[in-house]
């Protein structure tokens, strides 16, 4: 019955194709779906690790969690020089680094920070920051860059760059009087590191000195080498992130971070954080899980109107096969058998685009949004939705196969066509 | 005398409840015989051909083929009786069009252990018996190669599908209207070639015809408005 379901289904390869494709199509976005969902989480998760707490100025957790750490969006307001001292100087903090944003090079954002950062920044389960070539920023025009703006705009060490002022992609105003140097480029990470051109914070100052209220002061241009003999102390910075000598102690702290009074900050746990994140978009994720699980319904229905719409002009052939002695109950398997054949080869065909996706989508995911996507085996619970899927096909061919068993029973061995 | 077919006051409705189609008190053939079942259409040919295949049994009355009491066997004994025992022919249409030809002509051996064994033991393998059988009713299978049955003139179909209602040599050939596609000429080369081979294994052939024309190259006649009494 298996080969007569194979020589059958090849003898309407074309139906035969269009429902295997249109199957896998739909597995293929059910289980992108779900791995683009899992690895975000995970990349999101592995950005950021070590690190007990984050300051900036008052708005919500995500919102800082999401400028400070992962680059989206904008902070509204900054930190002074001297809260940021005060804090670091409490006797429960290990270690800081400060954040500097609001410029950005060709897009990419340019953070100004301190050699701290190098020291003590930790991502994905407490990985170091390391150099690939040159070395850490000393002068105040030095920048390091990460190791997606380096290959994606061909910097090497030595290259001059020029800061342009805000955040966006496209900038009217840059800082061309005070060209940057590529100092070193860092390996890759799989995190916003990789997108980001650090500077030292005195070389953020530098750029702005002569600068008042996000403009340049007309006719008051300082040169870089004056600059140099100028007091560079940041008069405010956007955010920092904080390691505390012990974790118990994280509760108190942050406590009296918030309830500092010179300035309104807000600290916040990385991880009470992401969990708030995640809740803010969970509603998302299964609207998009419920979309690509309809395609899968979609895909499933295709086949059906195309196994029921092939019956009446296959009528014959079964009463064929019943005239040299084939059981109602070889009819029904042949129509079974032949759903879950298909069912079955959308679903590997599914996974084969999906991983054909995944490779040829790996780099373009990383430069565009900064998300790493670990290409590995299927979970167990991408297992169980292709198994759903499975069985869903076969359930569906349950009806055409009822159908033929009906007609087989009733033509007997008249042949109606 | 043996008989294949032994029909007594058999009744028959497609469903309980409606009016029956066949009413016949009795029909017999003996075995090995060649009888021409005339009638004209809508007069439950089709029907009796469907029970003595064992596809449908009656309501009342029994029927017996070749020994067995299909009335009295559950439906997959019958599907089993019918694959081991029982060749049909189709007016037309009678090929799977995605099998090659000698695959259509050992279709009945995937279904029957007993006819693959016989069919298989006198040339050693069914592929060989399949072309042979061919042969004798005039298609030479490798001249054909690989082309497709739906290539076939109709009268080539027809000698496919006697082909194979005739491999592993079943009792009965059941023939329904299987000249009706084709001209004259053929007509009578078809029904010969088919005798021929029916005679060498002492097969029964019951043949159904609308064409009264043919009735006289049969040994025994039967006109179903005789016999049904509705």
């Amino acid at each position: 019955m298996f080969v007569l379901a194979l020589k059958s289904m090849y003898n309407r390869r074309l139906t035969t194709v269009l429902t295997v494709v249109s199957i896998a199509l739909s597995v293929t976005l059910l289980l992108g779906v779900e791995r683009i969902r899992t690895e975000a989480r995970n990349s999101f998760s592995n950005t950021i690790s070590g690190t007990d707490l984050i300051v900036g100025a008052r708005s919500g957790p995500v919102q800082l969690l999401l400028y400070s750490v992962f680059r989206i969006g904008n902070a509204t307001n900054n930190i002074g020089w001297q809260s940021y001292q005060a804090i670091a100087g409490h006797s429960q903090v290990k270690w800081t680094i400060p954040i500097a944003l609001g410029d950005s090079h060709q897009g990419y954002r340019v953070m100004g920070t301190n050699t701290d950062y190098f020291e003590h920044f930790r991502f994905a389960g407490g990985r170091a920051l390391e150099i690939a070539s040159g070395r850490r920023f000393q002068g105040v025009f030095d920048a390091v860059l990460g190791s997606e703006v380096a290959r994606a705009l061909g910097y090497a060490v030595g290259d001059p760059i020029i800061i342009a002022h805000g955040a966006g992609k496209v900038s009217f105003i840059a800082h061309d009087d005070k060209p940057f140097t590529v100092v070193g480029i860092l390996k890759p990470t799989g995190t916003p590191v990789d997108q980001t051109v650090h500077v030292r914070l005195e070389g953020y100052e530098a750029i702005h000195i002569d600068w008042k209220d996000g403009a340049p002061l007309p006719g008051r241009s300082i040169s870089p080498e004056r600059v140099l003999e100028m007091d560079l102390t940041p008069r405010a910075i956007t955010a920092f992130l904080v390691g505390l000598n012990s974790r118990i102690a994280t509760f108190g702290v942050q406590r009296q971070i918030n309830q500092y009074p010179k300035e309104p900050l807000l600290a916040i746990m990385p991880g009470v954080a992401l969990q708030e994140l995640w809740d803010l978009i969970g509603v998302a994720e299964k609207a998009l899980l419920a979309v690509s699980a309809l395609a899968v319904v979609v895909g499933l229905s295709g086949m059906l109107v195309a196994l029921m719409t092939s019956l009446n002009e296959r009528r014959r052939e079964m009463a064929i096969l019943r005239s040299v002695g084939a059981r109602p109950l070889h009819v029904f398997a042949l129509i079974l058998g032949e759903s879950a054949l298909l069912t079955l080869a959308g679903v590997v065909l599914g996974v084969g685009l999906l991983y054909g996706f995944l490779l040829a989508g790996q780099p373009l995911i990383l430069a565009r949004f900064g998300l790493f996507i670990a290409i590995g085996g299927l979970s167990s619970y991408e297992f169980m939705l292709t198994g759903i899927v499975c069985l869903a096909g076969g359930l569906v061919g349950i009806i055409p196969g009822i159908q033929i068993y009906r007609y087989s029973l009733a033509d007997g061995m008249t042949i109606r066509i | 005398m043996e008989m294949a077919i032994e029909v007594e006051n058999l009744h028959f409705a497609w469903r309980t409840g409606m009016d029956p189609v066949l009413k016949i008190e009795r029909l017999q053939v003996p075995r090995g015989d060649r009888v021409f079942i005339e009638g004209p259409s809508g007069s439950g040919k089709s029907t009796l051909l469907s029970l003595v295949a064992g596809v449908v049994v009656p309501q009342e009355g029994w029927i017996r083929v070749n020994g067995k009491q299909l009335n009295a066997m559950p439906g997959a004994a019958r599907d089993r009786f019918r694959a081991d025992q029982i060749g049909y022919i189709y007016q037309m249409f009678n090929l799977i069009p995605y099998l090659s030809i000698v695959e259509n002509v050992t279709l009945p051996c995937r279904f029957s252990k007993i006819r693959r064994e016989r069919a298989a033991g006198r040339n050693g393998d069914l592929i060989a018996e399949g072309t042979r059988l061919l042969k004798k009713l005039g298609l030479e299978a490798r001249s054909f190669g690989n082309r497709s049955v739906t290539d076939l003139s109709v009268g080539q179909q027809q000698r496919v599908a006697a082909a194979r209602a005739l491999i592993g040599t079943p009792a009965i050939i059941i023939a329904d209207e299987p000249t009706s596609a084709l001209d004259a000429q053929h007509r009578e080369a078809f029904i010969r070639l088919l005798f021929k081979e029916c005679d060498r294994e002492e097969t029964t052939l019951v043949f159904v015809s609308h064409d009264t024309s043919l009735a006289g190259m049969f040994e025994r006649q039967v006109r179903l408005a005789d016999i049904n009494v509705i």
